[in-house]
C-alpha cells in the first residue's frame, strides 16, 4: 500500500509499504478515510525529535472505517465509521483508569527511550517516532489500531468525516489543556498559538465557562479563523506587546490560565528568538521555550500555565523564579483524549464544536511531500494539510 | 608560579577531576555508587500492577522461567494503586551501566522485560506487539543505525 514516510531531515517521501496485520486480539485494522498533518509532525520532520528512522510512516490524526477486527474486540465491527485517538492506552493500568491515558504503562513497546530521556516512559503514539513506540502512522491506506475497544470511537451519524477527523487529536488535545489547567467559569484564558490545537483549547475553555478567551499568533488567516469559527478574541504578537495587552485586558492581573500551544519551535520577534535559535541549532538546548516564558511572565499571580505544545528535552533560561515567587501552577501533558472524545463527538453533533475549517488543503497521499511543505511554510494559508488515502 | 596562577591551576585540576569522576560514574556506576546508577541498594526491580494481590500469580511465565534464580516479593501498593511485584536475582548482579544498557548487555535486561511482560499479561491479558510494523525503505544512516541499536534494547526497559 502507499504511505507517506519520513525519509530524513526535512525529507518526506511516498513509498509502497506492506499492509498491517492483526498482531494482538484487541487490534482492529482501519481503512483510513482522512489523515491530518499536525504541527508536532514538523518537529519530527525537522529532526528535533531524533528518534525517526528512514521509512517510518507518518501521521497520528485520522478517521476511517473498520476493515478487520481482532478476536478480542467487542465494541467494533467491520464497516464501523470510527475516529481513533492518537495516543495508545490499554485502559487497564492505573494511569488509564485515572483518565491519564497518555501516561499508559503498556502502550509503548519501546519504553527504554523515553525512560532514558524523562525518567519514565509514557504511552505510545501512532507515527510519532520510536521513542513513542515505533507505531506505523496513518498516512497510509490501512493502519493497525491496538487496544481498539479503548482507542477507536464510533462517529455519530450527524458528524461528517472532515469534522470527526479532528476529534482524533487537535480537539482532545485542546480539551486536555483546558480541563487539566482547570479552567473555571469566569476565568480569563490566554492561548498561545492559533493552530488546530490552540483553536481547540480556546473552544474548550469557552465551553468550560471562561469569561474571556484570547488567542495569540502572527498569521492573519489563523487569527481570522479564531474570530470566525471559535468566537474568541485575538492578538497578533507582531503588532502588539502581548503581556501589556493582556494586563490591560485583565485589569492588571494577567490571565487566570495561560495555555501554551506552540511547542519546541516557537517564534518570537524579539532578540530572545535569535538566542534560542542559536542554542537549539548548536544542540545546547533541544527546545525553544519562547512562548512558555511569555506565558509565565504574563500569567496572574497564583494562576496556571499549561504546556500543551510538544517539548522534547531541555530548555535554557527557564523563569523558574517567576514560577515559584508568583505561586504559579505549571502543568503539561500529551493528550488524554480517550476521556474527552465522547463529549467532543457529542458537541460536534450539536454544532458546538466545528473543525472543518482547519482542513484548508485536502489532497491524495501522492501529494504528501508537497502537503508537508505547504504546511510547514504556511503557504497559501495552509492551516492543516489533510490526506485522503482513497484518492 | 604566582599565587593567582596557582589558584587557577588548582581550580582547573579540581574541575578536571570532577569531570573525570562524572564520566567514570556514568560509564561504571560501581565506581561511584556500589549499587549501580539505576538500581536501588536492595537490588529489587519493581513494577506496580493495577490488580489486587490475590490476582497476582508469579508462578506463571514469564517470571516462573527464572526458577530459583530469582526471589519475588508481592505487596499491596499504597493508596489503592494495585500491587507491587518485585523481583531480584539471587546472585545480586548489578544493574549494568548506561553503556551496557545501550549495547544490550545489561545483565538485568531479561528480568526487567519479564516483569514488564508479567504486568501486561495480568493487566491486559497479552503482551503488546509492534513488529512487524509497515515501513518503507530503511536507508542506512548513522542516526538510523544508532536508533536501531537502541530500539533493539528499548523493549527490555520500562522497569527501573
Amino acid at each position: 500500500m502507499k504511505a507517506v514516510t519520513w525519509r530524513g531531515v526535512n525529507e518526506i517521501g511516498v513509498e509502497d509499504v506492506p499492509e498491517p496485520t492483526i498482531l494482538n486480539s484487541h487490534d482492529v485494522i482501519v481503512e483510513v478515510g482522512l489523515s491530518a498533518t499536525c504541527g508536532s509532525d514538523l518537529h519530527l520532520m525537522g529532526g528535533y525529535i531524533p528518534a525517526m528512522r528512514a521509512g517510518d510512516v507518518l501521521g497520528h490524526e485520522f478517521m476511517g472505517t473498520v476493515a478487520e477486527v481482532g478476536s478480542g474486540v467487542t465494541k467494533h465491527r467491520v464497516g464501523d465509521r470510527v475516529v481513533v485517538v492518537s495516543f495508545i492506552g490499554c485502559g487497564q493500568c492505573w494511569y488509564c483508569r485515572q483518565g491519564l491515558w497518555s501516561l499508559c504503562d503498556n502502550g509503548n513497546p519501546n519504553p527504554g527511550i523515553t525512560e532514558a530521556l524523562w525518567g519514565q516512559s509514557i504511552g505510545g503514539c501512532y507515527g510519532y517516532s520510536h521513542a513513542l513506540g515505533g507505531w506505523a502512522g496513518s498516512h497510509a491506506r490501512y493502519i493497525r489500531v491496538p487496544y481498539a475497544d479503548q482507542g477507536a470511537f464510533a462517529i455519530p451519524d450527524g458528524v461528517s468525516d472532515d469534522r470527526a477527523l479532528f476529534a482524533s487529536d487537535a480537539a482532545p488535545t485542546g480539551w486536555t489543556g483546558a480541563h487539566q489547567a482547570e479552567v473555571r467559569p469566569g476565568d480569563v484564558v490566554a492561548v498561545w498559538g492559533a493552530g488546530g490545537v490552540g483553536q481547540m483549547a480556546a473552544r474548550a475553555a469557552m465551553i468550560m465557562g471562561a469569561e474571556r478567551v484570547v488567542v495569540i499568533d502572527r498569521y492573519d488567516n489563523r487569527l481570522e479563523q479564531v474570530r470566525t469559527h471559535i468566537g474568541a478574541e485575538t492578538l497578533d504578537y507582531e503588532e502588539v506587546n502581548v503581556p501589556a495587552e493582556l494586563r490591560e485586558m485583565t485589569g492588571g492581573r494577567g490571565p487566570d490560565v495561560c495555555i501554551e500551544a506552540v511547542g519546541m519551535e516557537a517564534h518570537h520577534p524579539g532578540p530572545q528568538y535569535l538566542y534560542d535559535q542559536v542554542k537549539q541549532q548548536m544542540r545546547l538546548q533541544t527546545d525553544r521555550p519562547t512562548a512558555v516564558r511569555e506565558a509565565i511572565y504574563a500569567c496572574r499571580k497564583g494562576g496556571t500555565v499549561f504546556t500543551l505544545g510538544v517539548f522534547a528535552g531541555l530548555v535554557d533560561k527557564f523563569p523558574l523564579g517567576a514560577v515559584m515567587n508568583k505561586a504559579l501552577t505549571l502543568r503539561g501533558a500529551q493528550q488524554h483524549g480517550h476521556r474527552y472524545i465522547p463529549e467532543i463527538l457529542d458537541l460536534m453533533g450539536r454544532d458546538e464544536v466545528r473543525t472543518e475549517h482547519l482542513a484548508t488543503h485536502v489532497m491524495p497521499l501522492d501529494d504528501g511531500p508537497e502537503g508537508y511543505r505547504m504546511f510547514k511554510e504556511k503557504e497559501d494559508g495552509c492551516v492543516r494539510a489533510v490526506f485522503r488515502p482513497g484518492g | 608560579m604566582t599565587a593567582a596562577l596557582g589558584n587557577v591551576a588548582s581550580l582547573a585540576a579540581r574541575a578536571g577531576g570532577s569531570v573525570v569522576r562524572q564520566v567514570r560514574s556514568a560509564l561504571d556506576p560501581s565506581s561511584a555508587r556500589p549499587a549501580g546508577a539505576a538500581q536501588p541498594a536492595s537490588g529489587w526491580l519493581v513494577v506496580t500492577v493495577f490488580r489486587e494481590p490475590s490476582e497476582i500469580d508469579t508462578a506463571k511465565p514469564p517470571l516462573a522461567e527464572f526458577g530459583e534464580q530469582i526471589e519475588i516479593r508481592v505487596r499491596p501498593a499504597a493508596d489503592g494503586k494495585g500491587t507491587e511485584v518485585a523481583a531480584r536475582r539471587r546472585d545480586r548482579q548489578s544493574s549494568g551501566t548506561a553503556a551496557s544498557r545501550l549495547s544490550g548487555s545489561d545483565p538485568q535486561a531479561d528480568l526487567r522485560s519479564a516483569l514488564r511482560r508479567a504486568k501486561q499479561l495480568i493487566e491486559v491479558g497479552e503482551v503488546l506487539a509492534v513488529d512487524p510494523a509497515p515501513h518503507g525503505e530503511r536507508t542506512p544512516t548513522p542516526g538510523g543505525t544508532l536508533l536501531e541499536m537502541w530500539t533493539r534494547v528499548a523493549p527490555k526497559a520500562g522497569v527501573r
